[in-house]
């Protein structure tokens, strides 16, 4: 894997944040997440929390850092020992969603600006195979990468008050899905019954950084039968493990 | 048990936060003034991650129903038992049947009850912190009824430390040098460290922003980690000061870094109150 220059810089007196340059790729995610992997199974001398974006690693430490630079050489370190090694198995999850016209409230307004057939709307978006950069802004929202350009739309002007549970959305050049109901200005385009963030369950996202995720439409009749089997705890996911 | 006779103008519980649910986007939470919070623990002799009321403001109404010891730290919101005024930072007696109540606010905007033994309200994602869509309440709300321990099961353990309230007459916020310090310009610098700044009235346990604007140039950047105490520059000049609620990633210009002590003295400034930001080194 081709090795990034990478900067470290101290970010208040408990973090250290580690940026690789300034672009969003998959190859720069493939080595933020090998990086992520290396530090998680160091032996830090107190606890540490570790983050990562697009290109970027925050270790946050439990309490004040007596010295940061000795710090961001230990850190330094651990990058270079973990250059040879590969990353976790990512999955790819299969993603029920029903784009009818009853959940994807935009999908008209899409197909007319952009000057495609509906249909054309739901191949395009079901085709991808969408990379999880990372989850932010929303207990359990992905960052996805891979949206097709035919699809990109801007966010609307005035977001709406209320976005439903597991609508599925374009904001600009991305696509994503509401894990729980909440204001938002991405286009609706349709909605999975899955639930992405559940405080009940013990690992509250299933899904993970570095994994893929693709939509598949269903019926109305399939997405009512979904959230009745998940209801009654009978659904699995559909997913695949993805080899490097 | 405690019962909730008025929630008053925002109450939640509160704890250290939840620390180990960020990669999932989950916000870390807990008392927006941490000192005020795990003195309150510290001086009852509870352990640091008892979960404590943070209130704003306007204090609730509470009636005890068994007996206990409390204290308030923090901001001086005029607390009283039934009708006896009591002090901030020291140890009260509470007898079953006993109502806390609160007046007009004095100083700073954020006070801490904790009880012995701490609040015994529901654990989700491993921390009590109230927060919407993770925890069920979002807030206290009137008739509520939290579960304290009774008396008996304390160990009387108090400590002799002392808190001194005089923080909440500081106005200075220290701060160390943001990722993006880098990219802004020596007049913005200037602007920064050399003039006030007021509160504005959006703020909340999620961010703080403030009313003088610092015109910039700057571009968004790829969405990044954020952390509470980030202050944000937006492209319209607004410096957003990022608290304990805020998300764990965002897009705008990471200028500056709170210190952790001048987070705590933040979450006691109202709309209207000024300060100044003072540099730090590592």
């Amino acid at each position: 894997m081709k090795k990034f220059k990478l900067q470290y810089k101290p970010f208040g007196e408990r973090s250290i944040l580690i940026e690789w340059p300034q672009i969003i790729s998959e190859n720069v995610l493939r080595s933020v997440l090998l990086y992520k992997q290396e530090l998680e199974n160091f032996n830090f001398k107190q606890k540490v929390y570790i983050k990562s974006a697009y290109n970027s690693i925050l270790v946050s430490y439990n309490s004040t850092i007596n010295n940061i630079y000795d710090e961001i050489l230990t850190l330094k370190s651990i990058y270079s020992d973990g250059f040879d090694s590969k990353n976790n198995d990512s999955i790819l999850w299969k993603i029920p969603v029903c784009y009818d016209l009853e959940f994807g409230l935009d999908l008209d307004e899409i197909s007319l600006k952009n000057n495609l057939e509906i249909s054309k709307i739901i191949e395009l978006h079901t085709n991808e195979n969408y990379l999880v950069y990372f989850i932010g802004f929303l207990p359990g929202f992905l960052y996805l990468g891979g949206l097709n350009k035919q699809l990109h739309f801007p966010r609307k002007n005035a977001p709406r008050l209320q976005v439903k549970k597991g609508a599925v959305a374009i904001g600009g050049s991305q696509t994503g899905i509401y894990p729980n109901e909440s204001p938002g200005g991405w286009n609706i385009i349709g909605n999975t019954p899955l639930d992405f963030f559940n405080v009940g369950n013990q690992n509250p996202c299933f899904a993970k950084a570095g994994d893929k995720i693709q939509f598949v439409s269903v019926s109305r009749s399939i997405y009512f039968e979904i959230l009745n089997q998940l209801e009654n705890n009978t659904y699995h996911i559909e997913s695949e493990v993805i080899y490097d | 048990m405690i019962k909730v006779l008025h929630p008053g103008f925002y109450s939640t519980i509160q704890d250290l936060g939840r620390k180990d649910f960020q990669h999932l986007g989950v916000p870390m939470s807990g008392a927006m003034d941490m000192h005020a919070a795990k003195m309150a623990n510290a001086i009852l002799g509870n352990d640091a991650d008892c979960a404590v009321l943070e209130i704003t403001m306007l204090g609730p109404k509470l009636e005890f129903n068994c007996e206990t010891v409390i204290i308030v730290t923090g901001a001086s919101l005029s607390p009283k038992i039934n009708t006896t005024i009591v002090k901030n930072n020291t140890l009260i007696n509470v007898n079953k049947g006993d109502i806390l109540s609160f007046g007009t606010p004095i100083n700073g905007l954020r006070a801490y009850l904790a009880v012995s033994g701490g609040f015994q309200s529901e654990i989700v994602l491993n921390s009590r912190s109230m927060y919407q869509s993770i925890t069920k309440a979002s807030s206290l709300n009137k008739g509520d009824e939290i579960k304290i321990h009774t008396k008996s099961h304390i160990s009387k353990k108090y400590s002799a430390i002392k808190m001194d309230s005089n923080y909440l007459n500081n106005h200075v916020i220290s701060v160390y040098k943001g990722p993006e310090f880098h990219l802004i310009n020596n007049e913005q610098i200037n602007k920064l460290f050399n003039q006030e700044f007021t509160v504005s009235k959006e703020n909340n346990r999620m961010a703080y922003q403030l009313q003088e604007l610092v015109t910039n140039n700057l571009k968004d950047i790829i969405t990044s980690l954020v952390l509470p105490g980030t202050v944000q520059l937006t492209p319209f000049g607004k410096l957003i000061v990022l608290m304990r609620d805020c998300q764990t990633t965002g897009g705008y210009p990471r200028v500056l870094q709170l210190k952790e002590s001048s987070i705590n003295l933040l979450s006691q400034k109202k709309v209207g109150d000024k300060i100044k930001f003072k540099l730090k080194t590592h």
